[in-house]
């Protein structure tokens, strides 16, 4: 088996006497989508929150491409190749569609301590951008600020903003949060035209687009993982049928 | 920005006429015989470089700095305390006063941007308020009562002595203030100090490490301040810790916010304006009522509550929609 892309082992995470992140080990595997479900409260966004570097966790290791990022910030991680999606929707609003594009495009190109050329004439970044647009089909809008965008546009945006640094890894915090059905079902048709091509950890609350997507799924409940396995085994996991799946809430 | 082009939109005629008069100020008051009026010219032209330095802080990147007038003092002390020591030579002076103001705005960044919001606007008035206390505690240097000092020589190069010729000075380092900014604000640095602004997480979830570009933008402004108040101090050949009170800093948080925060020649509008108001305001409210003049800032605040409830963008959003500006520059 293929050494995992990303693997994060033993990780503890405390607020108080709350135990938000208890024990947590998750790796992804290169050219996967691992999704990553549980009931609201579970620590879903606690986990995701550690291993892109918003938060320290109190115990355990988390490993991305071999290199151990445990300690590492935010934008350093992001460097390396781990782009992330937000669950609120998180984009630059005053600034246009390509503008947003653009600026994840120059994340990755270098440092920007350049004070006089204009960037908005920088063909390498508005080419690199413009294709990054079209690719989530937002072509049309590149000249709409962000503000004026619907919300699936929006989350669309974010999209192509986290694909603009030819990420090794996409952790997508609910893509399809607020989205109606017919949005969500283009987004699930896109993200399925990015499987194998690209490597994800999803973190979703739709059940259908988790079944369709996934080629491993993980089960957080109260901070602990209960169950990992492919989406047959997950369906079969008397546990996770009693603690999520029968609940309901799916 | 082709400058034909912009002369076509109000905001674009509106800013060549102004530079325009501005550029041959010394000839009209000359020709007016009002060389008091050179005088103001000259304080608003260093006002507003001081300004413009501030608004890429404040206005691009949303740092609220409520100590930027310590930069007048740090420029000025260091072009004083040389002066006062013999040592004339503007070449010597004002190098070493521009690496002072950047030092000292590095460290205080280094501190500060560590801090959001109400925090940081109160670390940098304290370090500001320190810089200050420090100054009228020179006794040395005249302490609270400030130090009279002899202009920076230029020999063969320029005499400052000679009113036109310093502000002509003062009025190319203006532009070349502006310049400079027209540039940062559509480079790649000023969009990340933009774009920082505008959402600081999506910034650093995108990778890019925000506090050394902001800390680069502060130390940036800071060294343009220091360049204001090494002219400031050579304006009036005097130095005092006044010039760089909490009011003054509070001032030019006025002005840019008057001119239009974020907008290229806002900081120049809310200079004039600020500068026109202060002179003007005084005799027009004691024709009303001798003694009234003293209480200008009575009429002054309600005019700012206006500007910050009904004109976000300041003087500058008058003259129309900002974008058509941008697309042209």
């Amino acid at each position: 088996m293929a050494e995992p892309l990303l693997a994060a082992a033993g990780l503890i995470k405390r607020f108080g006497g709350l135990i938000a992140t208890d024990n947590v080990s998750i790796d992804v595997r290169p050219g996967e989508i691992h999704a990553l479900i549980g009931p609201n409260g579970a620590g879903k966004t606690t986990l995701v929150s550690q291993l892109t570097g918003n938060l320290r966790p109190d115990a355990g290791t988390i490993h991305f491409a071999g290199r151990d990022i445990t300690h590492l910030p935010m934008h350093a991680r992001v460097r390396l190749g781990l782009a992330r999606s937000f669950q609120i929707t998180s984009v630059l609003r005053e600034f246009t569609a390509l503008d947003n594009v653009a600026l994840a495009v120059q994340a990755h190109a270098g440092h920007s301590f350049r004070f006089l050329a204009d960037v908005r004439r920088d063909e390498n970044l508005r080419g690199l951008a413009r294709r990054g647009l079209e690719e989530v089909g937002l072509a049309a809008r590149a000249d709409t600020p962000a503000a004026a965008l619907s919300h699936g546009e929006q989350r669309q945006l974010e999209i192509a903003m986290a694909l603009a640094g030819d990420p090794r890894l996409l952790l997508l915090d609910e893509p399809m949060a607020g989205m109606g059905g017919e949005e969500s079902q283009r987004m699930i048709g896109f993200l399925q035209g990015l499987k194998g091509r690209r490597c994800m950890l999803l973190i979703e609350h739709d059940m259908d687009a988790v079944f369709q997507l996934a080629d491993r799924i993980t089960v957080l409940v109260y901070g602990r993982a209960i169950a990992s396995g492919t989406p047959a085994e997950i369906r079969a996991n008397a546990e996770v049928r009693q603690a999520y799946l029968g609940e309901g809430d799916a | 920005m082709s400058l034909i082009a912009s002369l076509r939109t109000p905001r674009g005629l509106i800013t060549v006429l102004l530079l325009v008069v501005l550029a041959v100020l010394p000839l009209l008051t000359q020709a007016f015989d009002q060389r008091y009026l050179l005088s103001i010219g000259t304080r608003i032209v260093i006002w507003a470089i001081a300004a413009v330095s501030l608004n890429m802080i404040l206005g691009y990147g949303g740092m609220v700095s409520f100590g930027h007038a310590v930069f007048f003092g740090i420029g000025g002390y260091a072009v004083g305390i040389l002066s006062h020591h013999g040592v004339a030579s503007g070449w010597i002076q004002w190098p070493i006063a521009i690496v002072a103001a950047t030092l000292w705005a590095a460290l205080v960044g280094a501190l500060s941007l560590r801090t959001r919001g109400l925090y940081f606007i109160m670390i940098t008035l304290a370090f500001a308020q320190l810089v200050f206390y420090v100054g009228g505690g020179l006794e040395a240097y005249g302490a609270d009562d400030g130090l009279n000092i002899s202009r920076s020589r230029f020999p063969d190069f320029i005499d400052l002595r000679d009113k036109a010729s310093f502000y002509w000075l003062c009025f190319a380092l203006l532009c070349g203030t502006l310049w400079f900014c027209s540039r940062f604000a559509n480079s790649r640095f000023g969009l990340v100090i933009r774009g920082a602004k505008s959402n600081e997480l999506r910034m650093t979830a995108l990778g890019f490490p925000v506090f050394r570009y902001r800390l680069a933008a502060f130390t940036l402004s800071g060294a343009l301040g220091g360049l204001s108040g090494i002219l400031l101090a050579n304006e009036g050949a005097y130095i005092s810790p006044a010039m760089m009170s909490w009011v003054k800093s509070g001032d030019l948080i006025v002005i840019v916010v008057l001119g239009g925060m974020g907008a290229l020649f806002g900081p120049l509008y809310g200079t004039i304006a600020f500068f026109v108001l202060e002179e003007t305001l005084p005799p027009l409210l004691d024709l009303l009522r001798t003694g009234w003049g003293e209480y200008w800032q009575i009429v002054f605040g309600p005019m700012l509550v206006l500007v910050a409830l009904y004109a976000k963008g300041g003087i500058d959003s008058l003259f129309g929609s900002p974008k058509e500006w941008r697309r042209h520059g």
